[in-house]
């Protein structure tokens, strides 16, 4: 069974621009967000079969909707974020209290080394993935790797507008990689094809990528994922897993979707 | 070239991820180079790999794009100290723990500032002036009661040799000494570095002078013409010698003999063993070898050609001289000395037949001045050849051969 924490989109907007999705003058239609949030809720708890955790929402925070950038959770121990960006940074004390309140074991970072939780550090069992240079800091994850004992593969993210790691590339359950070459350099698709065979790097074109095709909810077989990315989908398909495609423009005003919106606690 | 150079680390799973990879090529791209040391290579896939980089290049201001450039891929800098300075407790006393030099290129930390070490030799120690940010070797006997002098080993480093650029004998580091190896290709390789040198000179480019350290032994054996040749030429700019080899090149100018030997005739003359006794004896009246050539007492030979091509002579004694000749430094500290302030400006050092000459001359000269050691014995080219440079070549092979070869190669016609 597969638990994940969320976070209501009450006080969902674009209130600052820190990625090259956000514009303030593109609104985020607030009935039409709560709409689309619960419609993910729905899909995730009754066709995929997760456990959600809510946080409440706090005003004045507007992305705390993405709790992918809580921070990272293994068993029982949680890593808060620290974020890059000061209008993020806010966001640090509430996710810490709710990992606290939980009862996990709380490790903090040193300040200054920037680590922004799931959305740059994901992978497979053994092996994880840790995106650095946009909003990360590489330096973080020698240390995150001996706190939790998995090797990390640093991956530069070369594209601002896959400014994530979770943006750009999604690890499936059965060991396929979804993800989006360009948004790596020559080094990190190298390294990527060291380590995934061919036959199960599913790449994604670039125009389903723009619409966040990777930012997907992978739990078993279920893939939740944007709507409006057929080739993904057929993608998926083809390698056994089910597509729940789900429409969430209006999180993309944000330069967020699926898996932005969700934290795998365990 | 000296270089700028920064220590930094890198470490994480950075072998598979192949961001070493991309650290050290974006280094090379920027146009600097780099060391990898220190490389610890994690044993599980869980364990992170370490990697300490000394990242080189040409100006503090391309080190500090490289480093710029490098840093967001997880090296940092390695963070370092100002090296120690301890005062000299006496006139001719280093400190305890006084850094020792060696012959290889070195810095040393003042005020968070890397400050080129000047006049590098081994065994020497460093005085800092600290107010100046300047550091300079000192010898032992000549350090001042309150120098500031560099002990331990923190905040020194010390920068290996970049292999030479030019594909001859110099830039391999085989240190071939054998008797039993031809020797044709390296002396035509000597040759080529020696018409190099000589167009430098000629258009008064620094580090072009060539310096021959030499015994007795040309003369004896008939080398004299030859080295006549090259120094008439100007391929030979300073001279080390002791007493002997003026005074055997003189006797053959006056006697037609040296120690004795008949040149012409071939064999030992009667009375020869004076002639050199009698040779010096004359130029200590004439006062000067300069004078005994320029008044046209002394014609031919070695000495001759130095006045009149004005190569630097510096003559060092000990204590078998006979003699000894006007110009022969008898206090070996002030020889040391005298030999030491004419380094500057060697581009390449014949170390020729003078066990005595040849070890005293490398342990001068710094790592970075090729250096070429010829002896029948060989002990010789061995001890100096073994410097751990990549540019110490050592010949077992008669010094009047070496010569006579190495003066075809460049168009001696005997």
């Amino acid at each position: 069974m597969s638990r994940l924490l969320v976070c209501p989109p009450d006080y969902f907007g674009i209130e600052y621009e820190i990625n090259p999705w956000m514009r303030r003058s593109n609104a985020v239609n607030s009935d039409q967000a709560v709409r689309q949030w619960r419609h993910l809720m729905e899909v995730l708890e009754q066709d995929v079969g997760a456990v959600l955790e809510r946080m409440k929402p706090v005003p004045g925070l507007p992305d705390l909707v993405f709790t992918a950038n809580a921070g990272i959770v293994v068993g029982r121990k949680a890593v808060p974020s620290r974020f890059r960006y000061p209008e993020r940074q806010r966001e640090e004390a509430y996710f810490e209290d709710w990992f606290r309140g939980q009862g996990y074991e709380v490790v903090t970072l040193d300040p200054g080394r920037f680590f922004e939780g799931a959305g740059d550090l994901l992978g497979f069992p053994d092996t994880w993935f840790g995106g650095y240079r946009q909003r990360s800091d590489i330096r973080v994850f020698p240390t995150l790797s001996d706190w939790f004992h998995r090797e990390i593969i640093p991956l530069e993210l070369v594209d601002n507008r896959f400014y994530h790691l979770d943006t750009c590339l999604c690890p499936l359950s059965g060991g396929d990689l979804l993800y989006f070459p360009p948004a790596f350099d020559r080094y990190g698709r190298e390294a990527l094809a060291e380590r995934i065979v061919p036959s199960r790097r599913l790449v994604v074109p670039e125009v389903e990528a723009l619409r966040f095709a990777c930012n997907a909810v992978c739990v078993g077989k279920h893939v939740v994922l944007p709507a409006g990315c057929p080739e993904t989908e057929a993608l998926l398909t083809s390698r056994g897993y089910l597509p729940h495609p789900v429409p969430l423009d209006e999180f993309m005003k944000s330069g967020g979707s699926a898996k932005c919106l969700t934290l795998a606690l365990d | 070239m000296m270089q700028d150079q920064e220590t930094v680390l890198l470490q994480g799973h950075i072998i598979d991820s192949l961001i070493l990879a991309k650290v050290l090529d974006t280094i090379l791209m920027m146009g600097g180079t780099f060391d990898l040391q220190d490389m610890q290579i994690g044993k599980t896939r869980e364990e992170p790999s370490r990697a300490r980089i000394i990242v080189r290049a040409s100006s503090a201001k391309l080190l500090s794009e490289i480093i710029h450039a490098i840093q967001p891929h997880g090296a940092s800098v390695e963070s370092e100290r100002d090296c120690r300075l301890s005062a000299a407790p006496a006139d001719g006393i280093f400190p305890d723990e006084f850094y020792a030099t060696t012959h290889l290129p070195t810095q040393v930390r003042v005020h968070d500032q890397w400050v080129e070490v000047e006049g590098i030799e081994m065994d020497l120690g460093i005085r800092v002036d600290s107010v100046r940010l300047n550091a300079r070797t000192v010898p032992m006997g000549e350090v001042k009661g309150g120098d500031q002098i560099v002990a331990g080993r923190e905040g020194v480093r010390v920068i290996p040799l970049q292999r030479p650029r030019d594909r001859d004998v110099f830039s391999f580091m085989e240190s071939q000494v054998s008797s039993e190896r031809p020797h044709g290709h390296v002396i035509s390789d000597i040759a080529k570095r020696l018409a190099q040198l000589r167009t430098g000179f000629r258009e008064g480019k620094a580090g072009s002078k060539v310096l021959l350290a030499g015994g007795p032994a040309i003369v004896h054996a008939g080398g004299r013409e030859a080295l006549t040749w090259l120094i008439d030429e100007t391929f030979i700019h300073v001279l080390f010698c002791g007493n002997a080899l003026p005074a055997h090149d003189m006797e053959v100018d006056l006697y037609g003999t040296s120690l004795g030997y008949g040149h012409a005739a071939g064999r030992v003359v009667p009375h020869g063993h004076e002639h050199h006794l009698r040779t010096i004896n004359r130029i200590r009246a004439i006062g000067s070898i300069e004078a005994a050539v320029r008044s046209g007492v002394i014609k031919t030979g070695i000495m001759a050609a130095c006045v009149r091509r004005g190569v630097h002579v510096v003559m060092a004694g000990t204590i078998r001289d006979d003699g000894p000749l006007p110009g022969v430094i008898t206090d070996s500290v002030e020889a040391q000395a005298t030999m030491r302030r004419a380094i500057p400006g060697i581009g390449l050092a014949l170390l020729v037949a003078s066990t005595l000459h040849a070890v005293a001359t490398g342990n001068l000269l710094p790592a970075t001045i090729p250096s070429v050691c010829v002896d029948v014995n060989p002990a010789v080219p061995t001890k100096l050849a073994d410097r751990g440079s990549f540019q110490a070549v050592g010949l077992v092979m008669d010094a009047a051969s070496f010569l006579r070869e190495l003066a075809r190669e460049l168009g001696w016609k005997p």
